[in-house]
C-alpha cells in the first residue's frame, strides 16, 4: 500500500491564462520544499498535483506538515493508491482504514470516477466500497446523512485513491508569482508576520536587517535568522541582507533634534531598503507597521518615511490590533522568539518625546544636518549577505 | 586580540587537569559504579576518590556529600527536601531577598504550597543583619536558607550568627547555605557553623558544567526529589555522571591553598578598584569588605548590555549586572535599594587566578575607551 498526497488547486484554477504559469511555479515550489525531506514524484494532472514518494523509507507525516505550509494550496488529502479493480481498491481502503475506523462511530463512502473507461458507475463503486467497510468494520454505522467519517474513492487516469477527509491548505497564491519585495525586519513580534502575510500573497522575499553593534547583540541577529527560518516554511528561501547600522545612528544622534532621531532613523532604512531591494530586483518594500502602535506609526510619521522611498511600501499590519498579529505569530511559530528579550537594546537612542506629527519640511531640514547620501552609501556597501532556507 | 576573561562568577574554564581526568574516566575506567564487576568496582573506587577530595575541601565526612548537576539542582534539593521532611514540625522558612533563583523561585513553589516565606532584606552595607535573622526565626520555623556570598555584587552575608538564633529559638530549623560562589573562595566548613545542608557547584571552580555537590550533615533527613534508584543513598538516584564527578574532584585537588589564591585575588581587585574610582561616571556597587573575586559597577547612562556589547567586541568578557529593557530588573540589585539609573547600567566582573594585572589594565583602557565614545541613554 503506498501512501500520496493529493493536492486541490486553490485560487490557482481562477487565474484564467495565467493558470500554466501558476501552476509551473507551485509544482517547482513544491519540489524545492519537500527537497529536504527525500525524494518525491511531483505530477500535475486533472485539476490536481499528485505528490507521490519514491521510497517506502520517507515520513510522510512531515510530508503533510511541509506541504500544509505552502501557499497556492487550498486544500489537500493523504490518500491511499490502488490499482484500478473493484476488488484490490476494497481491500486497500480496508487496511488503509483500518486504524481511523477504530476510533470512528459512523461513516459513508462517496466516489468519483474521472476515468470513464473503470466499468462501474460512480454510485456503484461506494455501494461495493461501503458494503465491504460495514461488513469489515461491523462497530461502525452507515451514516449517509451525518456520518463522522467520509471516504472518498477517487478513479483517475493513473490509479484509484482512497482518503478520508480533506485537510485545509495554507491558502494564498503561489510564492514567486506575485513578484519580489523586501521585508524591513527587527526581530520583533510585526514584521515576520507581515512578511508571512505578503508570502502569502504570492510574494518572494528578501530581507534586510539593521544591526547597530554594541548597541544590538549578536543574539539579536541570530534571532533574526531564527524568525526568517520559521518564515521561510512558508515563503521558501530567503535572502537576509545585515546593515551595518551604528555609524548612522551616532551620527543623527550628534548632530539632529532629539525629537527627530527616529524618523530619520526610519527614513535611513527606507532609504537603504530601497537601494538593496532595486539591485536585487524588488519591486516593493514590506514593513510590519500596525496604524498608531507606536509613534512613528502615526499617518504624518507614515508620510515623513514613505517621502524617503519612491517604491511603494507594503504594510500588511497596517489596520491589525496587536492581539491579532500576535495570534499569526503564534499560528506561524514566531511568537516565542520575538519575544526574547534580546530586541532593541539601541533603545539608548530613542527619544523620551518623539514627534508624532512631524513636519516633513522640518525634518529634511534635521537631516540635512548630516551627510544622508554618502552614509546610505557607505551602509548599502557594507551589508553582509546570507541565504536562509 | 588577547581573550580576557573576566567573567568568572559566571563560569570559568575548565582545567586541563581536570578535563583529562575527564577524558580518563570517560574513555578508560567508563564502567557504571553500580556494576558488580571489576569494570564496575573500578569506576566506584574513582568515585570514592572524587568523594574524599570534595569532602576534605568541606571539612566533612565522605558519607556527607552528595554529587549532584550542579547548583540549581543542590539549592533545589535542600530547600524542597527539607521544607517537605519537616513540614509536620512548622510552616515558616527564612531566607533573604539576595538568593540566587533557584532558591528565590524554590521559594517561592513553596509559598505556593502553603508555607509562610520571610525575605530578609540587607541594609546599606549590602548584608543581611544579623538582628533581622535572629528576630525572624520562631519555634515553627523549619529551614533558614542563606547564601554565603552574593553573586552579582559579592557581598558576604553573616552566616555565623544563623546557628545560634535557630537554638536560641528552640527552633527544630534545618540551616542551608549556597555556598556556590564561596566555594573554594573562603573557608566554609560547615561544622563551624552549624551548617546541616550546603550547596556547591563545580564549573565555578575550573571543573565541567552539570556536576556540584550537597553537603548533608550526618542524622539529617531530606526527601528526595528524584526517585529511582540506590545512587547518592537515595538522594539522588541515576546513574552517577562519574566523568563530571571526578573532573571536579580534580580541580579541587588542583587548586591551591584558598589563603595564597586569596591574597593574589585581593591584589587584582584592589588595583582594578583603584583604576575604576579614578575614572569620572563609574560607580562601585560592591563595597569593599565584599568577596575580592566579585566588583560590580554602574556608569549611569551607559546600558549594562551596550558596554558588554562594546568590550566582547574587544575580547573581553564581563557580565552585564542587570538584563537589558525586555528582560528583568535584577532582583537583587533592586533589593540593594540601587537607583533604575545605577541597576539598568551595572556591570560585574569577576576573577581568575588566570588572570593578570595586565588584564585589568586593559579592561581598565577599553573601559574608559567606551565610557567616551559609546552612547548614553537620554
Amino acid at each position: 500500500m503506498k501512501e500520496v498526497i493529493l493536492i486541490k488547486l486553490g485560487e490557482i484554477v481562477l487565474k484564467g491564462l495565467n493558470r500554466k504559469n501558476f501552476e509551473d511555479t507551485l509544482i517547482k515550489s513544491i519540489k524545492r520544499r519537500l527537497h529536504k525531506i527525500g525524494a518525491f514524484k511531483v505530477k500535475a494532472s486533472q485539476s490536481i498535483i499528485t505528490v507521490a514518494p519514491v521510497f517506502d523509507d520517507i515520513d510522510m507525516d512531515e510530508a503533510v506538515e511541509c506541504v500544509s505550509k505552502i501557499f497556492g494550496i487550498a486544500a489537500f488529502s493523504r490518500a491511499c493508491t490502488a490499482e484500478k479493480d473493484i476488488e484490490k481498491i476494497k481491500e486497500a481502503a480496508g487496511e488503509y482504514l483500518e486504524e481511523q475506523f477504530s476510533v470512528t462511530g459512523s461513516f459513508k463512502v462517496e466516489a468519483k470516477r474521472s476515468d470513464k473507461k473503470f466499468p462501474l458507475t460512480s454510485p456503484e463503486i461506494a455501494r461495493e466500497v461501503g458494503g465491504y467497510l460495514a461488513e469489515r468494520f461491523p462497530d461502525v454505522r452507515v451514516d449517509v446523512h451525518n456520518p463522522d467519517t467520509v471516504v472518498t474513492v477517487e478513479i483517475r487516469d493513473g490509479a484509484a485513491y482512497i482518503h478520508s477527509g480533506v485537510i485545509r491548505g495554507a491558502g494564498g497564491i503561489p510564492v514567486g508569482t506575485g513578484g519580489k519585495a523586501a521585508i524591513l525586519i527587527s526581530g520583533g513580534i510585526d514584521s515576520p508576520v507581515a512578511a508571512y502575510m505578503m508570502a502569502k500573497r504570492g510574494i518572494e522575499l528578501t530581507a534586510v536587517h539593521f544591526a547597530s553593534p554594541p548597541y544590538t547583540s549578536e543574539r539579536a541577529e541570530e534571532k533574526v535568522t531564527e524568525l526568517l527560518k520559521r518564515v521561510s516554511a512558508y515563503s521558501g528561501r530567503i535572502t537576509m541582507y545585515t546593515v551595518p547600522f551604528t555609524k548612522l545612528q551616532e551620527q543623527i544622534r550628534d548632530k539632529c533634534h532629539e525629537e527627530y532621531f527616529t524618523i530619520i532613523m526610519r527614513r535611513f532604512m527606507m532609504t537603504i531598503a530601497e537601494e538593496i531591494a532595486r539591485k536585487n530586483d524588488c519591486q516593493a518594500l514590506i514593513t510590519g507597521e500596525s496604524l498608531g502602535q507606536v509613534a512613528s506609526q502615526t499617518i504624518g510619521a507614515i508620510a515623513c518615511t514613505d517621502d524617503a522611498c519612491t517604491m511603494p511600501v507594503f504594510r500588511p499590519l497596517i489596520g491589525m490590533d496587536k492581539e491579532e498579529i500576535i495570534e499569526i505569530s503564534r499560528k506561524i511559530d514566531t511568537f516565542e522568539i520575538s519575544i526574547q528579550p534580546y530586541e532593541d537594546c539601541c533603545t539608548v537612542f530613542t527619544p523620551k518625546h518623539p514627534r508624532t506629527r512631524p513636519v516633513l519640511k522640518n525634518v529634511i531640514e534635521e537631516q540635512n544636518k548630516i551627510d544622508f547620501g554618502q552614509l546610505v552609501k557607505e551602509a548599502v556597501e557594507n551589508v553582509r549577505i546570507m541565504e536562509i532556507s | 586580540m588577547k581573550e580576557i576573561y573576566l567573567d568568572n562568577s559566571a563560569t570559568t574554564k575548565v582545567s586541563r587537569k581536570a578535563a583529562e581526568k575527564a577524558v580518563e574516566i570517560m574513555t578508560v575506567c567508563y564502567g557504571n559504579p553500580s556494576s558488580l564487576h571489576s569494570k564496575g568496582l573500578e569506576a566506584q573506587h574513582e568515585m570514592d576518590k572524587a568523594r574524599k577530595i570534595t569532602a576534605a575541601a568541606l571539612g566533612a565526612a565522605p558519607e556527607e556529600v552528595y554529587f549532584t548537576s550542579g547548583g540549581t539542582e543542590g539549592n533545589n534539593t535542600a530547600v524542597f527536601g527539607a521544607a517537605h521532611a519537616l513540614k509536620r514540625r512548622g510552616n515558616r522558612i527564612v531566607t533573604t531577598a539576595l538568593e540566587h533563583s533557584s532558591v528565590m523561585e524554590a521559594m517561592q513553589q513553596l509559598e505556593k504550597e502553603g508555607f509562610e516565606v520571610v525575605y530578609l532584606s540587607p541594609d546599606s552595607s549590602r548584608k543581611i543583619r544579623s538582628e533581622d535573622i535572629s528576630s525572624a526565626i520562631t519555634k515553627d520555623t523549619i529551614l533558614v536558607s542563606i547564601m554565603a556570598v552574593n553573586n552579582e555584587v559579592g557581598s558576604i552575608q553573616p552566616i555565623e550568627s544563623v546557628h545560634k538564633a535557630i537554638i536560641a529559638a528552640g527552633s527544630p530549623a534545618l540551616f542551608h547555605v549556597d555556598a556556590v560562589q564561596a566555594f573554594m573562595k573562603i573557608p566554609i566548613k560547615p561544622k563551624k557553623y552549624g551548617i546541616d545542608l550546603m550547596t556547591v557547584s563545580g564549573h565555578k571552580i575550573h571543573a565541567p558544567k552539570g556536576v556540584g555537590a550537597l553537603y548533608v550533615r550526618k542524622g539529617v533527613r531530606i526527601l528526595p526529589l528524584h526517585f529511582g534508584g540506590l545512587q547518592e543513598k537515595k538522594l539522588r538516584p541515576g546513574t552517577e555522571p562519574i566523568a563530571s564527578v571526578c573532573a571536579m574532584g580534580a580541580a579541587i585537588e588542583e587548586a591551591e591553598s584558598i589563603s595564597a589564591k586569596t591574597e593574589y585575588i585581593k591584589k587584582l581587585n584592589v588595583l582594578c578598584r583603584n583604576r575604576l574610582s579614578e575614572i569620572d561616571g563609574v560607580i562601585i556597587n560592591s563595597h569593599e569588605d565584599c568577596l575580592p573575586y566579585i566588583i560590580n559597577f554602574s556608569v549611569p547612562g551607559l546600558r549594562s548590555e551596550t558596554m558588554l556589547h562594546f568590550l566582547a567586541e574587544r575580547g573581553i568578557y564581563v557580565s552585564s549586572g542587570s538584563a537589558c529593557a525586555k528582560g528583568h530588573k535584577s532582583h537583587v540589585l533592586t533589593a540593594l535599594g540601587l537607583s533604575d539609573e545605577r541597576i539598568d547600567s551595572a556591570v560585574r566582573i569577576s576573577f581568575s587566578d588566570e588572570n593578570t594585572e595586565e588584564d585589568i589594565d586593559i579592561f581598565i583602557k577599553q573601559l574608559e575607551i567606551g565610557i567616551g565614545t559609546l552612547a548614553r541613554k537620554r
